[in-house]
């Protein structure tokens, strides 16, 4: 295969919506009634907003791209273009074989039809033809296991089944482009896993994919290459571990300038500021700290406690730090001054996402930072020797753990212990 | 990257933004009719699933509805007076048949797009596939009809004449006229929720001022004008005479312009419903 063969050129793609909104929120629909009645004229506001900014990037055949970039980073945008669901506003996109694309599971499954009929009107809607479903009749129900089943309504089904049966119609399709969005997230961890496997097999058959997910996991297992977007446009393309790397960053980053305090969750009465860590780089044993201040925008609350998550690159909480465990509570003050510090466990190199949580008891959220801060942890082991990957590759985090082993003779162990007998 | 390093495949499909109006792509059209067929027949089968008379419904509606305008019309309006070579329910059955054909065709296919939102914003297909699906759906309703008032001019003894032969061209200019109206609406639907409640309104008022209960030659003279100018009138009519032996020919040149028109209507349809098709998963 010639490693300068295109398969999808994206030149200068963007994509602009109109957003219509009134310049007050109403919470109720009564209010909006009366709010219309006393102001008949006020029209509403439309703003522009470029989801896709001049996207442009080339992929061979038989890439694996995944596309990665925070919600709203114009990932979903593009893949919807692809797909040709809607249309760029400008740019072009030249495609060099069919595309067939997986935006959702179950899409047009019908409650009322019988697995058999909806398998074909599932593989219609995704662009099969009859003969190719009823090629692949037997594979696809023998991928969801729904033998049984075939003649019973789906809404019957339970939700594993139901998902099973449509992953297991879309993993069928055979386009020379497969275009797929954040599907694999569902059913159980040994159907997720097979799914994990079809999308290797499709990889390896030489298709040309595109792969949007938050699972990092997935994405440097899967993928061949990252396209990294950022606010509609290309941040970085090429190396799968570098993009990942790079999202992380940026993610961290991002979330440390743009998260302007009143637009977070939370009632708001008071909120974090200036968070930090106290470090560029930690080593995986030493303590890490962070540091915040709480200022009071509204006053008196209930008395009010402080967490923390310490949340991985795939996006898994290793450990939820809730000060109530010890014993800490804030009561009505203008300001704080405070830091959060963690030893244990100790964090496998890499950067975490730290987010910080202030509620009221019985309450819920003041304030809530998701991505507050990140910090790095540096590959340098904790350890007193290194050893080849395979010797820390388990395992979530690093444990503070001994070994013991003392010489010793066979012939102490076959004497029969003491205690045991004399019960 | 110079472009000629490149060595590519054969170039399958270029995506750009398009503007105004634009081709129909029948063939890309054709290419889905697996779907449209496939959608069709889950119309068919939903709707009569799970309840007990299954197809039955299909008959008995239009059968009910023409038995109710027959009394009320025939009866109580005292219609059922010109000595009819056949029963005044036979009018109003054949009549219901004709309207269903354009009636049951603009609702179903003005709602499709609502219906299928979950597939129009998450899946490609041409969308005309959709109001297209519809319309199959209502040909089988119709059609199940059509052997009910088959049995029922065969319990009178009413064998229909030679015209007959023109039945398909009243169905389907029919038909045509329901798309091209369902096209338009259905388009609108998405962005302006409002045409779903005022549509079959309309379209139930539309029914009262056509001679669906009644014969064309029955309405008032100062109103003559109105079903002059309504295409639906030599339409309904024309049905009415391919089918009932006995039943007074539409006028021909009044016909004749409702083709035009029809045609003209059902192609407005599909080129402002492919103008508008673009901004459907933005907006729905």
């Amino acid at each position: 295969m010639s490693s300068k063969e295109i398969a999808v050129s994206i030149r200068d793609v963007s994509k602009c919506y109109t957003i219509t909104h009134n310049q007050v929120k109403h919470s109720t629909f009564a209010e909006a009634v009366l709010h219309r009645l006393r102001h008949p004229l006020e029209r509403s506001e439309k703003e522009t907003f470029w989801a896709l900014k001049g996207v442009t990037a080339d992929i061979e055949v038989g890439e694996v791209v995944g596309v990665i970039g925070r919600n709203g980073a114009g990932k979903s945008t593009l893949l919807k273009i692809l797909s040709r669901i809607t249309e760029p506003t400008a740019g072009s996109i030249e495609l060099y074989g069919r595309v067939g694309s997986l935006l959702e599971v179950g899409t047009g499954f019908h409650p009322e039809l019988t697995g058999r009929e909806n398998i074909f009107l599932n593989g219609h809607i995704l662009g099969m033809n009859k003969r190719e479903i009823q090629r692949q009749f037997d594979a696809i129900v023998d991928f969801a296991g729904v033998e049984q089943f075939l003649d019973t309504p789906v809404k019957r089904y339970s939700s594993g089944m139901y998902v099973r049966l449509a992953f297991a119609v879309a993993a069928h399709l055979n386009p020379e482009i497969l275009v797929v969005d954040e599907v694999l997230a569902v059913g159980d961890a040994s159907f997720q896993k097979k799914c994990l496997g079809k999308m290797q097999d499709v990889a390896r058959s030489g298709r040309t994919v595109l792969f949007v997910s938050h699972n990092m996991q997935s994405i440097s297992l899967l993928c061949t290459k990252g396209l990294l977007l950022r606010d509609g446009a290309v941040e970085y393309m090429g190396q799968t571990q570098h993009a990942i790397n790079e999202y992380l960053r940026t993610y961290a980053l991002e979330s440390r300038s743009d998260s302007l305090p009143d637009r977070r969750p939370g009632t708001g009465e008071y909120r974090f500021l200036d968070v930090r860590a106290s470090k560029e780089m930690y080593e995986g044993a030493e303590e890490k700290e962070i540091q915040f201040r709480i200022e009071r925008r509204q006053s008196n609350m209930g008395k009010m406690y402080l967490s923390a998550h310490v949340v991985d690159w795939q996006g898994v909480t290793q450990a939820q730090c809730d000060a109530r465990l010890l014993g800490l509570w804030l009561a009505d003050a203008e300001a704080y001054e405070g830091s959060f510090r963690i030893k244990t466990p100790w964090l496998k190199p890499g950067s975490y996402r730290i987010d910080l949580f202030l509620c009221v008891a019985g309450m819920g959220f003041v304030d809530k930072y998701e991505g507050a801060c990140s910090i790095n942890v540096s590959p340098v082991l904790p350890y007193p020797y290194s050893i080849s990957e395979e010797g820390t590759a388990y395992g979530q985090v690093f444990a503070d753990y001994s070994w013991e082993a003392v010489p010793t003779t066979l012939a102490r162990r076959n004497r029969p212990t003491p205690s045991l007998s004399g019960v | 990257m110079s472009e000629n390093l490149l060595s590519h495949r054969r170039l399958h499909l270029v995506i750009r933004p398009s503007s105004g109006w634009a081709a129909l792509k029948i063939r890309e059209l054709w290419q889905f009719r697996d779907l449209l067929l496939s959608l069709a027949g889950r119309d068919l089968k939903v709707r009569y699933k799970q309840t007990a008379l299954g197809v039955v419904w299909v008959v008995l509606q239009p059968l009910l509805q023409a038995g109710i305008f027959s009394i009320v019309f025939g009866k109580v309006a005292g219609m059922d007076k010109g000595n009819l070579p056949y029963p005044y329910f036979l009018l109003t059955f054949c009549g219901q048949l004709a309207w269903n054909m354009f009636g049951w065709t603009v609702l179903k296919s003005s709602e499709c797009l609502l219906n299928n939102s979950q597939l129009v914003s998450k899946v490609f297909f041409p969308r005309l596939v959709l109001p297209l699906a519809t319309a199959f759906s209502t040909i089988v309703d119709v059609l199940v009809c059509m052997v009910v008032l088959g049995v029922l001019l065969a319990c009178f003894r009413l064998t229909p004449g030679v015209q007959v032969l023109l039945f398909p061209l009243w169905s389907v200019l029919l038909l045509l006229l329901g798309l091209g109206m369902g096209l338009i609406a259905s388009a609108l639907m998405v962005t302006y929720r409002d045409v779903k409640y005022v549509l079959p309104v309309a379209v139930q008022t539309l029914m009262f001022a056509c001679p669906v209960m009644y014969p064309a030659a029955k309405a008032p003279a100062e109103w003559r004008w109105f079903f002059d100018i309504n295409p639906l009138t030599p339409l309904i009519e024309g049905f009415r005479y391919s089918l009932l032996a006995g039943a007074p020919a539409p006028n021909w040149t009044l016909a004749g312009i409702s083709a035009v028109a029809t045609l003209a209507v059902f192609v407005f349809g599909l080129f402002s419903f492919k103008r508008m098709e673009r901004r459907f998963a933005d907006v729905i």
